[in-house]
């Protein structure tokens, strides 16, 4: 905590502080945007203009005159764009895989997250402060980092867990079909799991121990009152950071870029809706088709995070 | 989890401990071995690396890759840690700056459209950022600002997510009779904000500070997107353009791990130093 001074705190206790409405009138009716001006300048020209350039530019294609070979002029559309990406059956194909490997990543992520949390909620104290801060290195590492790491760990060549497998007489390999998915799964539910653990830990120490301390009275084992108290009352929070970690899978772009490296036969360029984005606009050159793209990718996340926020605000209420 | 766990009552069984404990180790060494694999690979020349056994060391060459690493391209990869510290410093000074002024002035200060500006800033702040960096892309090449150090720090400036933060800590910790005492005392409101609020969200601002300055280190698509320079790239960005390479040209491998390891360094001690607003910082980012 900050070191407050004396009369601040004691002013900080008083009950009669709150959103002040008596601040209005004249006085606020200007000072409060421009102590926001700065951001709202800056607002307005990293999310509002761009955003409205984007819809602009795929109202709009590239036409070559000639044979192809003459020089191209960017044309209004209209909707055109917007018709083929939502005709675009690989794009679409790109979101279902990434939603539903996010879906499955995330059940297992949580799973281990929620288990770990339970186990240190009932390990001595000492050890729970060691644990946690272990657990979340893989959090505060770079994601670049970390697929570095774990591609070096896939790689056929010099891999320690290869050669762990073969002294074991096993032959196996981190890529081609099903196996690219456990791969890049295991690397995010390793970035994963200390981070979603300290939140889940977090709830759990807010549940009043009165909760289960009469259960445990009654002589109910630990996982019994883990089962049928603790992880009812922590849906919440399990639910929101599903939600939370569904949607930024939408987005996954670095991890599989970067995997692609070594495995460019099981990861293809339209991988996921952002390799898709990014193969479009800086491979092929089509900003045009990029920025629809992008744009109905936003479209898509927003609805998700709307429905998600309508389910979850009713759950916890 | 056992049957055996006879006698009920508080104190768990002796089977339940070594279970909870063997669990917990598992997952301790899981989340472990790869950076322990990282720090062994670093200190491998490029024999080694392929044949010997990954997770134990063999004949010391990290002076050796240091070297490499700090003379490769002129060296490159040091100029690289450089932008880093400075994206990061700066555009986390910059972006906790202008959030705490604007959720001071979304705090304190009643106006008209103050609702609506706020479900904009939380509803911004559920936007990936992901989403943003291509229709960014697009203006800042048409203004020609791409590949400039400008077109990465401007849009790490703009942090809603900072903003709802900042109103957090201005509403909690800035007490509006003090501001009034000020006023009274003849400050001018600029005055009231630099002197009195300012240091009053001072642990707001080192939390959004953190959170950005990580955010900014981490960050890797922004700059692949407005960057194409390799004199602009931070430190996440040229270890991708090494690896390319490596499948291209030169095997770079050992360079790539030896930076890879490099590159985490002054982050942990960034956060070794604001360790005491780390834990919080999680549980509020968490909330984006």
């Amino acid at each position: 905590m900050s070191t407050l001074t004396r009369p601040a705190k004691a002013a900080t206790d008083s009950p009669a502080r709150r959103p002040s409405p008596r601040r209005g009138g004249r006085r606020g009716a200007y000072k409060g945007p421009l102590f926001m001006l700065p951001f709202l300048l800056g607002f307005l020209a990293t999310y509002v203009v761009p955003i409205g350039y984007a819809f602009s530019q795929s109202l709009h294609e590239k036409k070559s005159s000639g044979l192809g070979f003459g020089p191209t002029r960017v044309v209004y559309t209209g909707f055109a764009n917007f018709a083929s990406v939502l005709a675009d059956s690989a794009f679409w194909a790109s979101m279902g895989r990434t939603l539903l490997f996010g879906a499955a990543q995330i059940t297992v992520m949580l799973g281990i997250a929620l288990l770990l949390a339970l186990l240190l909620d009932g390990v001595a104290a000492r050890a729970v402060r060691f644990f946690r801060a272990a657990l979340l290195i893989p959090y505060v590492i770079p994601a670049v980092v970390s697929t570095l790491m774990w591609l070096f760990l896939y790689s056929p060549t010099g891999s320690p867990l290869l050669d762990l497998a073969e002294r074991a007489g096993a032959e196996i390999s981190f890529f081609g079909g099903v196996n690219t998915y456990l791969s890049l799964g295991n690397l995010l539910t390793w970035q994963g799991i200390g981070f979603n653990m300290i939140l889940i830990s977090a709830s759990l120490q807010a549940l009043p121990r009165e909760l289960y301390e009469a259960a445990r009275l009654d002589g109910a084992r630990e996982w019994r009152i883990a089962w049928s108290i603790k992880i009812p009352n922590i849906t919440g929070i399990l639910v929101l950071t599903g939600m939370f970690s569904l949607i930024s899978r939408l987005q996954l772009f670095g991890e599989p870029l970067i995997m692609r490296q070594i495995a460019p036969e099981s990861i293809n360029t339209d991988f996921t809706p952002m390799m898709e984005i990014y193969d479009k606009a800086f491979k092929v050159g089509d900003y045009q088709y990029a920025a629809a793209e992008s744009l109905v990718l936003a479209v898509v996340t927003g609805i998700l995070a709307h429905v998600f926020y309508r389910a979850t605000n009713r759950k916890m209420s | 989890m056992s049957s055996v766990a006879s006698g009920g009552g508080v104190r768990p069984s002796r089977r339940a401990v070594v279970l909870t404990t063997g669990l917990l180790v598992v997952f301790l060494l899981y989340s472990l071995a790869p950076t322990w694999f990282l720090i062994v690979s670093a200190t491998k020349n490029q024999t080694d690396l392929y044949s010997t056994f990954g997770l134990w060391f063999s004949t010391n060459h990290l002076g050796d890759n240091l070297h490499d690493i700090a003379t490769y391209h002129d060296g490159v990869f040091l100029r690289w840690l450089g932008n880093s510290v400075l994206y990061s410093t700066l555009g986390a000074a910059g972006s906790t700056l202008i959030s705490l002024a604007a959720g001071y002035g979304l705090s304190k200060f009643d106006f008209r459209g103050r609702g609506a500006f706020f479900a904009v800033i939380v509803g911004a702040s559920l936007l990936p950022s992901t989403l943003l960096a291509f229709p960014l892309y697009l203006v800042f090449s048409e203004i020609g600002l791409t590949n400039t150090i400008w077109s990465v720090l401007i849009p790490y400036f703009i942090n809603p997510f900072g903003v709802y933060l900042g109103k957090v800590y201005a509403d909690s910790s800035v007490p509006t009779e003090l501001m009034e005492a000020a006023r009274i005392d003849g400050a001018g409101d600029l005055r009231v904000f630099a002197s009195i609020a300012l240091p009053l969200m001072r642990t707001g601002g080192i939390t959004i500070f953190m959170l950005e300055f990580i955010n900014i280190w981490n960050n890797f698509f922004l700059p692949l997107f407005m960057l194409n320079g390799e004199r602009t790239f931070p430190v996440t960005l040229g270890l991708y353009s090494w690896l390319q390479q490596a499948q291209t040209a030169r095997d770079m491998n050992t360079l790539v791990l030896t930076g890879s390891l490099l590159s985490i360094v002054p982050l942990a001690i960034f956060m070794f130093t604001l360790q005491k607003y780390w834990r919080s910082g999680i549980l509020m980012g968490s909330l984006k």
